[in-house]
């Protein structure tokens, strides 16, 4: 079935525009599109692992016009970690919003969202991509308006005009690119892309806007007050999958598309701002008052070490040291958005059983919500790195391509971050685990912590025993030729 | 021609930084989502350049879709953005 | 399934699930909860018989997955192995017996058995790991599940007592993970082989192997509380009495000095180590600890204080016995490894007692106890006697062979009087306890009147276990020529150590 990527695109949208029409079943409508849309996707994924990269021109047209749909390994896993997140913030959020008024808001903004970063996952041409990438954000900014009060409203304005100049600035890059080379389509580009000035200046103008959407320090500012206001299941969906869309299109750009474009310099700037974010990221989420915001820096942080594997990517050949580390990325990158999503989801809990997220307010977690608080260390334990989680095994990878290239000053960064995160973290839990009345003691609802609980253990404990598989599937070249 | 060519580019980057500068200088919301309208169209003028293959053929007729296409998104997310600006306004009074 | 395959997985099995399951039952569920911890470390108690049989006869076990391209997770029996295991399987066992007994009636103990069995899983997994990888990722789940029974009493001070430790052994962690990424990066995954591989590998640069030695002992250090790393563990004594006894005995300080054997012999191998002169700064931090935590000793009037700067100074025993070269100052640490922790874990628990049924936390209030808890006395006495390093509790086998290994290696005359100075020093802060407590009068009035009303003189569940690992700290000492005893066990490690 080769229309089978066109599903995760498809089964949200028509999920969103039932969910306008009908919107007292809004809820109901929205869980169901996020079901078949898993469906779809398990089904795409078993079809990419057995025949290898899916490519389906829409409507049928030559590839010049058509709209190219590219499912790949690296596509397809996303986009299982989204339908997974969505699945599950999408459960949560039925618990979450109190009345139908709001749930009605909520899901067809929230589809549509879904079906916007589905088909920028599997999108091959650089214009189509940025299609996507402003259907996203302004469907991201809504949800983030969606929050109560003055300060969400705020913060999604400043994140609309953000997130707007970097989808201008994406798009000068890209005419440039069809300027120069006369076509967009990202398969053929990758063939004929020349190391010159004017690709350099697109290519800067398209990072540009793509780091100020992943909030790349110091373009970060916009993101910790977005994240924090927002409703905990878009905070969810904010930090694990659009943040991390933006930097898939990265990945995409640099180590895809203008790879012979690249200079060592230019990824050794990646490098330094991801070491940037991951210190200050950190550094801040130590000091914030309340645990969404430290979420949300936590965020900024995270995305740091993804952007440190930049430089190390570009000074490795390809083979099986290269594979190794881009396994690695991948592996971080899932675990940080389950674990994150996780946080956010379990921050939502604690919120609205509390009235508040002050962290210095949280004893007594522990007594009243202790599903809740096992899943607040379970995520903790992947934010931070320690093993059994995936991203322990992924710093691993990390250091150990630092070593090996003789790139000795990213490891104090890592180190020192790994230290902070477990300060930030274990400050946490040490308010919970304290004496305190401040979370009162209510009957413990299957909805509001299951689905939390679930993509903590997704972090945790799947992608940490099962590690192996990212590689398998992503970068089989890293394994040696005798394993099956 | 060559030369009116240039013209429409520089214009079209001009357009671009004018617009560029409005946005991260101005004070007032609206102000700010006008100029990222004419940053917008500073591109879109830039792909209508690219468009233009001489007197002879027709225009690539590509970079003509992917203008409309701009402009309705310009227009989408502008009003979103006036949207939000009176949903702030309003909460501000409250 | 293969027995081979599947033991070591197993063994760590037989705690996990029972850990896991703790956590959900209910608080009054005592007698599921009970049944279940003492079902699991007897399982786990006779999966480990089967593996010492299959390790006496060189029968290989070993589980092994893979996690990433190069990094096995690797599960091996070796006689070291073993050595560990089955310490930490039997002081489980008696462990579990003691906290059933002392958290009688005390809050969140499905929590508290749930990590309790976590934090020994993650001890079996560390004394199991074949390989480096492994060996950091048990180190650092044993760090995360023993930081909630730190804390268990929630009060202030146990929450600060409990972020000190963590933030030390974290910072620890650390090092040890860079040092062993360091060195998984320059030679390739290594799997601890008798005898060590780094000196077999060509090419490798020796400034290089010195650094991340370095790391890796500073990483271990903080666990085995070396000297300056040491300041955790009289903070931690925040903790219940079991946790303390367990910390101290067998999981985490054990760990870290369980780590710098593997380094040593392992993975540099002791001649290559003392080839790059490493060997010479471990011997000096470790004679240091060993005088400075018996100095401390004897200023500490609280009790768990003192045994804590004990433990300090014994534990580096361990350390000093890997630093000289020769098999019989290995003899000589290694077994300390175990008569350490029997005899430990004694004072600990007797401590514990004297706690819970007298109220007595110092030592200025231990006069004349002796008469109304004999028992638990008694067995205080034989720990205490065992650490001093009179015959024939086991402690003096363990400095008899450390104090011959380095007049064989000629290192004696550093090290013979540290040990005599250890050994006096030992005498002089165990010895007017045992005074007070068997010659001196009960006092009029007691901190908290004596809350037994029955024959024996406190709960049976807390006065057997002292008791019985006093008896076998002293079978460990008379018996030490037995086949199986501690001390063979070890003199068969040195042989296959050195045999290459």
């Amino acid at each position: 079935m080769n229309s089978l990527p066109v599903w995760p695109i498809i089964l949200p949208l028509s999920g969103a525009l039932l969910a306008i029409l009908w919107p007292r079943r809004s809820a109901r409508i929205g869980l169901f599109a996020s079901l078949s849309t898993l469906f779809a996707t398990g089904l795409l994924l078993w079809q990419v692992a057995s025949q290898g990269q899916l490519i389906h021109p829409l409507g049928g047209w030559d590839p010049g016009l058509a709209i190219v749909l590219r499912a790949d390994a690296l596509a397809t896993t996303l986009l299982l970690m989204s339908s997974l997140v969505a699945l599950a913030a999408g459960w949560y959020a039925t618990a979450y919003f109190e009345n139908t008024t709001k749930q009605s808001q909520f899901w067809p903004l929230w589809l549509l969202m879904i079906a916007a970063l589905h088909a920028m996952l599997l999108s091959a041409d650089l214009f189509n991509l940025y299609v996507t990438l402003e259907l996203l954000g302004l469907s991201a900014v809504s949800l983030a308006a969606l929050g109560a009060g003055r300060a969400a409203v705020e913060a999604a304005l400043r994140y609309l005009t953000v997130g707007l100049l970097g989808s201008m600035a994406f798009l000068a890059g890209l005419t440039l690119v069809y300027t120069r080379y006369g076509t967009l389509d990202m398969l053929s580009l990758a063939q004929v892309i020349e190391s010159e000035p004017a690709t350099w200046l697109a290519l800067a103008l398209m990072s540009t806007g793509l780091l100020v959407k992943s909030a790349l320090f110091p373009l970060h500012f916009w993101l910790p007050p977005a994240h924090a206001n927002a409703p905990a299941p878009v905070s969810a969906a904010l930090s694990a999958l659009v943040v991390k869309a933006a930097f898939y299109l990265m990945l995409r750009l640099w180590l895809d598309t203008f790879q012979s474009a690249l200079t060592p310099a230019a990824s050794s700037l990646l490098g330094l701002l991801g070491a940037g974010a991951v210190l200050w990221g950190s550094w801040n989420a130590l000091r914030a008052p309340r645990l969404k915001l430290l979420a949300a820096y936590s965020t900024v942080a995270q995305l740091g070490y993804l952007f440190i594997f930049f430089p190390l990517l570009m000074a490795l050949p390809p083979g099986p040291r290269y594979d190794a580390a881009f396994g690695a990325l991948v592996l971080m990158a899932l675990t940080h958005g389950f674990a994150k999503s996780a946080l956010f989801l379990t921050a939502g809990v604690i919120q609205q059983r509390a009235g508040h997220d002050r962290i210095e307010g949280l004893g007594g977690t522990a007594r009243a919500l202790p599903v809740t608080t096992f899943t607040l260390a379970l995520a903790g334990v992947a934010l931070i790195g320690l093993p059994p989680s995936g991203a322990f095994i992924a710093k691993w990878q990390l250091l150990s391509s630092a070593f090996a290239l003789g790139q000795w000053f990213w490891v104090p960064v890592v180190t020192i971050g790994s230290l902070l995160a477990a300060a930030y973290v274990f400050r946490v839990l040490g308010y919970a685990f304290g004496t305190g009345e401040g979370v009162a003691h209510a009957l413990s609802n299957g909805r509001e912590e299951l689905p939390a609980l679930l993509l903590a253990i997704i972090a945790t404990v799947v992608l940490g025993l099962g590690s192996i598989i990212v590689w398998h599937f992503i970068a089989p070249g890293a394994l040696p030729a005798e394993s099956f | 021609m060559f030369f009116t060519e240039t013209i429409y580019a520089l214009t079209g980057v001009a357009l671009f930084g004018l617009g560029l500068r409005g946005s991260l200088l101005r004070r007032s919301l609206l102000g700010r989502i006008l100029a990222i309208n004419i940053c917008g169209a500073g591109v879109f003028l830039m792909l209508v350049t690219v468009a233009y293959r001489g007197p002879e053929q027709l225009p690539d007729a590509l970079p003509h879709a992917r203008v409309l296409t701009g402009i309705v998104v310009a227009v989408s997310a502008t009003a979103l953005a006036l949207a939000l600006g009176r949903r702030f306004r309003e909460t501000e009074s409250e | 399934m293969r027995l081979e395959t599947w033991l070591p997985a197993l063994i760590l099995l037989s705690s996990l699930v029972p850990g896991l399951v703790i956590f959900l039952l209910r608080e009054e569920n005592h007698i599921l909860r009970t049944s279940l911890n003492l079902v699991g470390a007897v399982m786990k108690l006779g999966l480990v018989g089967i593996m010492i049989w299959g390790v006496f006869h060189e029968r290989v076990f070993e589980t092994r997955w893979t996690l990433a391209p190069g990094l096995d997770l690797v599960l091996h029996a070796d006689a070291l192995s073993v050595l560990f295991v089955t310490l930490s399987t039997v002081l489980w066992l008696v462990t579990t017996v003691y906290a059933i007994g002392y958290l009688e009636n005390g809050p969140h103990r499905s929590r508290f058995f749930g990590f309790f069995s976590l934090c020994v899983t993650a001890t079996v997994g560390l004394a199991l790991a074949g390989n480096l990888f492994t060996f950091v990722i048990f180190y650092e789940i044993l760090t995360l599940s023993t930081y909630p029974l730190v804390a268990h009493k929630g009060t202030t001070e146990a929450v600060r007592g409990a972020r000190i430790y963590l933030s030390y052994t974290l910072a620890g962690g650390m090092l040890l993970l860079v040092g062993a990424i360091w060195l998984h990066t320059m030679a390739g995954p290594l799997d601890f082989a008798q005898g060590g591989i780094l000196g077999d590998i060509d090419g490798l640069d020796t400034t290089l192997l010195s650094w991340i030695f370095l790391l890796l002992i500073t990483g271990l250090g903080v666990k085995a509380a070396l000297v300056p790393l040491h300041g955790w563990l009289p903070q931690a004594m925040v903790a219940p009495a079991p946790v303390s006894a367990l910390l101290h005995a067998v999981a985490v300080v054990k760990a870290g000095a369980f780590g710098i054997v593997r380094i040593v012999y392992d993975v540099y191998g002791v001649e290559f180590a003392d080839s790059l002169d490493l060997l010479a700064p471990l011997g000096a931090a470790a004679a240091v600890t060993i005088i400075y935590g018996s100095v401390k000793a004897l200023s500490q009037d609280h009790l768990k204080k003192r045994l804590a700067y004990s433990t300090v100074s014994q534990v580096s025993y361990i350390a000093l016995g890997t630093a000289i070269v020769g098999p019989i100052a290995t003899i000589g640490g290694m077994v300390h490894l175990v008569h350490q922790g029997l005899l430990k874990i004694t004072l600990f628990f007797a401590a514990g007692n004297y706690a819970e049924t007298l109220g007595i936390h110092k030592v200025s209030e231990m006069n004349g106890v002796g008469r109304l808890m004999p028992g638990t006395t008694l067995a205080f006495t034989i720990g205490a006697l065992g650490m001093i390093g009179i015959p024939p509790v086991a402690g003096f086998i363990s400095k008899w062979y450390l104090g011959l290994g380095a007049v064989e290696a000629g290192a004696a005359t550093w090290v013979m009087p540290v040990l005599v100075a250890s050994s006096l020093l030992n005498a002089a802060y165990f010895l007017p306890i045992l005074y007070r407590a068997w010659f001196r009068d009960l006092p009029r009035e007691w901190p908290t009147p004596p809350r037994h009303t029955r024959r024996l003189e406190t709960q049976a569940f807390l006065l057997w276990p002292p008791v019985a690992t006093a008896t076998l700290a002293l079978a460990a000492g008379l018996f030490a020529a037995a086949p199986y005893s501690p001390l063979e066990w070890v003199e068969l490690i040195a042989a296959r150590e050195y045999r290459q």
